[in-house]
């Protein structure tokens, strides 16, 4: 098939950028979306121009590096990420509309390419449970209702990706942060900073510059991992309850 | 189209946040005023159907509201709270819709080209100017009937239920109603569901789906039950 | 069998007759580990631990340590000696320390615990891990990763990794890859992804305490060896194009392996050997290069664009059923027209003991040579045989589910399977619930890597080397379930332990930047940039890793011989030449510039590329996943050489045009006796 692509290029973070516009072609319904510009890419090696700059790594949807907003969707039109989204998906003559994630706390870097090192700092700020290495009791002192640990896993399902901010009208990361809350306050082993942990981790996203939930649910319907919006009510609760604990 | 690069976020890790200062104790304080103003329309909603028992009924009703409570309370003294306290919810609910607002603006200084929405609500994505509506309306609703009680049909009068009847035959003021009636049911669905959600009750599929019908329910009741008195007078139903 | 409890030897070190790779290396000094312990196998470990010198508390805080990558073996290192006071860099190239490779393991994670009181134990895991690297591992290394297993799970559920458990809330357990006793923990089918996220938030909360400092999206492209230790990197950003130099105490590699030297495998697309090659550049050998494990339940290549291959969980091979058509014109027939007598289900027809369960290594040949006949399924993908002709080749095989579907239902093999089957779904666009899958072997794991002894030391002082990017705990192939193992337990359990021992020494005398080496390895990375972005010539460094991946496939894939070898040195030397004269990267240094980071992994790759093969070529042997065509018993089974063979090949740099030196470390087992493997 053959298609137009119009691409969001940017030299740097601190140039300005523009929509460029490219044609591809013979492109193969078999081809992932990133085959795809990879195609497109040894193109305009060729033609002597710089190719596209973007994230990829793992390229079998669980590293969470890929980062791509294709016609106005946070990894594109399937529940998936970008790295496994297929040319099939697309037909013959489309035009696709491809560009970086937008939000303030995720600065461009570079075309496609985005600074997302705001997540590693909510997750330094008490996404964690303080275990030092050596000090753990054995594994099966304390068990964990099958229940809850399901709940937790599902929540930990999260590929820290990004696409529920990219999403998010309000540019917020509420599900990233619900589903790091909720993995760890599922599991005994994560009670003890229960309070402190959810306070410290919701005051560096805000201090990120991640807005706030409208609760509206654009964020869960591009999440490849199909994360729940249950996280950010649990969230939700976790504060309250922490605020009522004075924190 | 060009676009100017934002600005790198703020690198540094933040110490002793508040859990009282950050955007969700903001979104509980519009959950928590949001429901004060809900208890109060379905009491409002409930004294407007009393136009349905007729004139006396209707106009003894609202003279019992400014006696309630008397001797204890003075003259419209619960009116009078009831006055402060949604005044105090009006401050809180749009002083911290205008800060969510800035705060969700400042995310997203540079905007896609192409943006789809999936799934988020009409109602949802019309938060804030329908929420402006309802504030425009209510104005113009105390001015109409608390402050000035102007009768189209002939100036100034102490008659509420006259006032309510006179005002409702003509079409235009009918259809004012109805319009703020329509934002109020949809700021109404998603608000109660985003409520539930704000204030952590819904952490599993099930409460989450009922908290969502709770909000149909809620937006179709309330805003269904306060359309009825002007449709009534329109249609004749409910006549002097 | 007998019990044995380290105290006597059961092997003779081996004496190598043959002699294919002469001429194509120089003969070297034999090596010994110097810091084996010995003694019953039960004490070394923790006698080791004992014997190896503390640092002062108050020491810690002056010793830098320099850790290269961040997945399973370099985050639990960074979060456990951050912890213990120690200064740590911590280098990766991802956007963020979560995103390492490790991330992508499947199934699950091995450990003695002996939940299921099944007869497991220690030993156990020890006897089965040696045997599943068929005698080509370190008795001592496999032993103490075996001890330290348990302490693993107790670690990860400490910190909030959500294994799978059972209704009581205890942990679960399942048996994986063969093996008879339950003792893989798993969460779902991303135990590497939990694993990882739980090292990744331990090494954060270091980087909150400000013990970890991390370089994210930095690229280690020089090793610094300064005086004979090593001391430092030189460091790409990879945003900015700054090149900065890090000097520390010692520097610990963790940087993972090198299965992209096939271009197409189920690595990550960053996957990369540069920091392994450059410290081999600098001295540090290389061990068992061409031990490469290849998996049999991949998803074939679909064209020439395929830019990375998806394994399919082992699992599936509990209930799928292997086969082809046995005549090579029903190829393009549907399936599920096929009768059944004309199909050919060969695992089960060659080895009906075991069936369509034999070993990776040998499920993976069988599929090769089916489709090497011609019968193989799928879309015909272009090769180009040894004439240089291009001919086109199905290669895929069938993974039928229909009997299972029979048996357990549409909704019993949806319970089981459901996750990968839409994985598979998404990416051929054929339901498997309705026609069989396709499916083929890709490379999957490197069991070589740098060598290392007791200590994970290399052979360069102040050089640690963990992980996968290590040769030290699997032999010649890798059992299920035990890469997560091994990268946590050198990084939470054993370097901490063994660092110790040099650091003791510490800190050493101040280098600074003016220091000759420094400034030499500075220049030296300087250069090449430069040079990348100065040949100006057609091809992308794309095109080379292509076709260095063919060669390598061809070559020195699931069946190997001299001929083929011999070969395929000379077509990477060719493949070499034509890079540094023909390559093309545009833009510039000082930038993002992904074309330049792919040129200097390509120019690495190239030069490993051709020592795999010349390893592959002197091993004239069949062991784990290396299989020589010239060693097989009469009816093609491999067949090793422990009286020739039973050694650790470790290969030192000769130079820029020079032979690559060889270096034998004999294996001598105290605690287990050799067999031949049978799957008949």
């Amino acid at each position: 098939m053959n298609l137009t692509l119009k691409i969001w290029r940017q030299k740097d973070a601190s140039s300005a950028g523009a929509i460029e516009t490219y044609q591809v072609q013979d492109i193969s319904p078999d081809m992932s979306f990133l085959e795809m510009l990879d195609t497109l890419n040894e193109q305009l090696n060729e033609a002597g121009q710089d190719p596209v700059a973007f994230d990829s790594d793992c390229r079998e949807g669980i590293c969470g590096t890929c980062a791509l907003m294709i016609n106005g969707q946070a990894h594109g039109p399937e529940v998936t990420t970008t790295c496994q989204l297929h040319m099939r998906s697309f037909s013959d003559g489309d035009t696709i509309t491809i560009e970086p994630w937008r939000a303030d706390p995720f600065p461009v870097l570079k075309d496609l390419v985005v600074d997302r090192s705001a997540f590693d700092r909510i997750i330094q700020s008490g996404g964690f449970i303080s275990a030092n290495t050596g000090s753990a009791p054995e594994a099966n002192s304390v068990p964990a209702p099958r229940d809850k640990a399901m709940r937790a896993f599902n929540a930990a399902t999260c590929i820290g990706c990004g696409a529920c901010v990219a999403a998010c009208p309000n540019g917020s990361a509420s599900l990233f942060l619900g589903a790091k809350i909720t993995h760890l306050g599922e599991l005994p082993q994560g009670q003890p900073e229960r309070d402190s942990r959810v306070v410290a981790m919701v005051g560096q996203h805000d201090h990120e510059g991640f807005g706030g939930c409208t609760n509206i649910g654009e964020c869960t319907a591009a999440c490849p991992k199909e994360i729940p919006m249950d996280v950010i009510s649990q969230l939700n609760k976790d504060l309250r309850t922490a605020m009522k604990h004075g924190l | 189209m060009t676009c100017v690069a934002t600005q790198l976020s703020n690198r540094t890790l933040v110490k002793g946040s508040r859990s009282t200062r950050s955007t969700i104790a903001l979104k509980l304080t519009m959950a928590i005023s949001g429901l004060v103003f809900l208890g109060y329309l379905i009491l409002h909603m409930y004294g407007n159907l009393k136009v349905f028992a007729g004139h006396d009924a209707f106009n003894e009703y609202a003279h019992h509201l400014r006696e309630f409570g008397a001797p204890m309370l003075p003259y419209e003294g619960l009116l009078w709270i009831v006055r402060v306290v949604l005044l105090v919810a009006l401050v809180a609910h749009v002083w911290s819709a205008l800060v969510l607002t800035g705060r969700a603006r400042k995310a997203r200084t540079a905007k896609y080209t192409v943006k789809k929405n999936i799934a988020s609500s009409l109602s949802s994505r019309t938060m804030r100017w329908g929420g402006l509506a309802i504030f425009i309306f209510v104005v113009w609703h105390l001015l109409h009937f608390t402050i000035g009680k102007v009768n189209p049909d002939g100036g100034p009068t102490n008659d509420p239920y006259n006032l309510l009847v006179d005002s409702f035959d003509v079409w235009w003021m009918t259809v004012i109603y109805l319009l703020a009636m329509l934002a109020l049911g949809m700021h109404l669905h998603h608000g109660t569901w985003s409520a539930a959600q704000t204030l952590g009750l819904t952490n599993t599929a099930k409460s989450r789906a009922t908290a969502k019908r709770v909000g149909w329910v809620v937006a179709i009741v309330i805003a269904g039950g306060f359309a009825l008195v002007p449709l009534s007078v329109l249609f004749g139903i409910v006549t002097k | 069998m007998a019990f044995l409890d380290g105290t006597t030897q059961t092997n003779q070190p081996s004496v190598q007759v043959s002699d294919d790779a002469a001429g194509f290396y120089t003969p070297g000094t034999p090596l010994t580990d110097p810091v084996a312990p010995t003694g019953p196998i039960k004490d070394r470990w923790v006698n080791r631990k004992f014997e190896n010198r503390l640092v002062n508390p108050a020491n810690r805080r002056k010793l830098d340590i320099i850790i290269v990558g961040t997945g399973l073996a370099g985050g639990a290192a960074a979060a456990t000696l951050g912890e213990a006071g120690y200064n740590v860099k911590s280098f990766c190239y991802q956007d963020s320390p979560r995103r390492a490779h490790s991330i992508a393991a499947q199934g699950g994670i091995n450990a003695a615990k002996n939940y299921k009181e099944d007869g497991d134990s220690t030993h156990r895991l020890f006897y089965d891990t040696v045997k599943g690297g068929d005698y080509r591992a370190r008795e001592n290394n496999v032993y103490r990763l075996a001890e330290v297993s348990a302490n693993i799970i107790d670690q990860c559920v400490a910190q909030g990794v959500p294994f799978a458990r059972e209704y009581g809330g205890l942990l679960d357990n399942r048996s994986f890859g063969g093996v008879q006793v339950s003792r893989t923990f798993y969460a779902r089918g991303q135990t590497g992804q939990q694993l990882l996220i739980g090292a990744y938030q331990a090494m954060e909360r270091q980087v909150a305490a400000g013990t970890v400092e991390q370089f994210t999206r930095h690229e280690m492209l020089e090793l610094i060896v300064a005086d004979g230790k090593a001391r430092g990197i030189i460091a790409r950003d990879l945003v900015t194009g700054e090149v900065s130099t890090h000097l520390a105490d010692v520097v610990v590699l963790a940087s993972g392996g090198y299965g992209n030297v096939f271009y197409l495998s189920t690595n990550a697309m960053g996957s990369n050997v540069t920091a392994a090659w450059r410290a081999h550049r600098k001295g540090a050998y290389m061990a068992n290069p061409c031990y490469t494990q290849i998996h049999p339940t991949c998803i074939p290549v679909s064209g020439d664009h395929q830019s990375k291959l998806t394994l399919m969980s082992e699992s599936l091979r509990n209930d799928g059923r292997i086969w082809v058509p046995k005549n090579p014109a029903d190829a393009e027939k549907d399936p599920r027209d096929i009768p059944e007598e004309d199909r050919d289900y060969y695992l089960e027809r060659i080895y009906p003991a075991f069936g369509n369960l034999v070993p990776r290594d040998i499920a993976s040949r069988a599929a090769k040579y089916q489709c090497d006949d011609g019968k193989g399924v799928g879309p015909a993908v272009r090769e180009v045989d040894e004439n240089g002709n291009e001919k086109f080749v199905r290669r895929g095989v069938y993974l039928d589910f229909a009997e299972a579907i029979e048996r357990f239902g549409l909704d019993g093999v949806r319970e089981k399977y459901d996750n990968l089957f839409d994985m598979y779904q998404r990416i051929t666009g054929e339901n498997p619930y309705e026609t069989p899958m396709r499916i083929y072997p890709a490379v999957h794991y490197v069991m070589g890597g740098l060598w290392v002894d007791y200590h994970l030391q290399s052979n360069v002082e102040g050089l640690f080397v963990t992980g996968e990017a290590n040769f030290s705990d699997h032999g010649a192939n890798r059992l299920g379930a035990s890469a997560l193992m091994q990268g946590l337990a050198d990084g939470y359990f054993v370097l901490p332990n063994t660092i110790r021992e040099y650091l003791a020494d510490g800190p050493f005398n101040k280098i600074d930047e003016s220091h000759p080496a420094v400034v030499a390895a500075k220049a030296e990375v300087d250069q090449r940039i430069n040079q990348f972005l100065s040949i100006g010539g057609t091809r992308s460094a794309d095109s080379f890793h292509k076709e260095l991946g063919r060669i390598m496939w061809e070559y020195c894939g699931m069946d190997r011989n001299a001929e083929g070898l011999k070969k395929a040195i000379g077509l990477i030397q060719d493949l070499k030449k034509a890079f540094w004269s023909d390559l093309k990267v545009l833009g510039t240094a000082d930038t993002l510039n992904q074309s330049l980071e792919k040129a200097g992994r390509v120019a690495d790759f190239i030069e490993l590329g051709e020592l795999m093969c010349v390893d592959a070529l002197n091993r004239r042997e069949s062991c784990g996943g290396h299989f020589r065509s010239e060693s097989q018993t009469e009816d093609g089974e491999a067949l090793r050489h422990d009286e020739e063979f039973a050694y650790v090949a470790a290969w030192e740099f000769g130079g820029e045009d020079g032979l690559p030196v060889l270096h034998k470390e004999d294996l001598i087992y105290t605690a287990i006796e050799m067999k031949q493997r049978s799957y008949k």
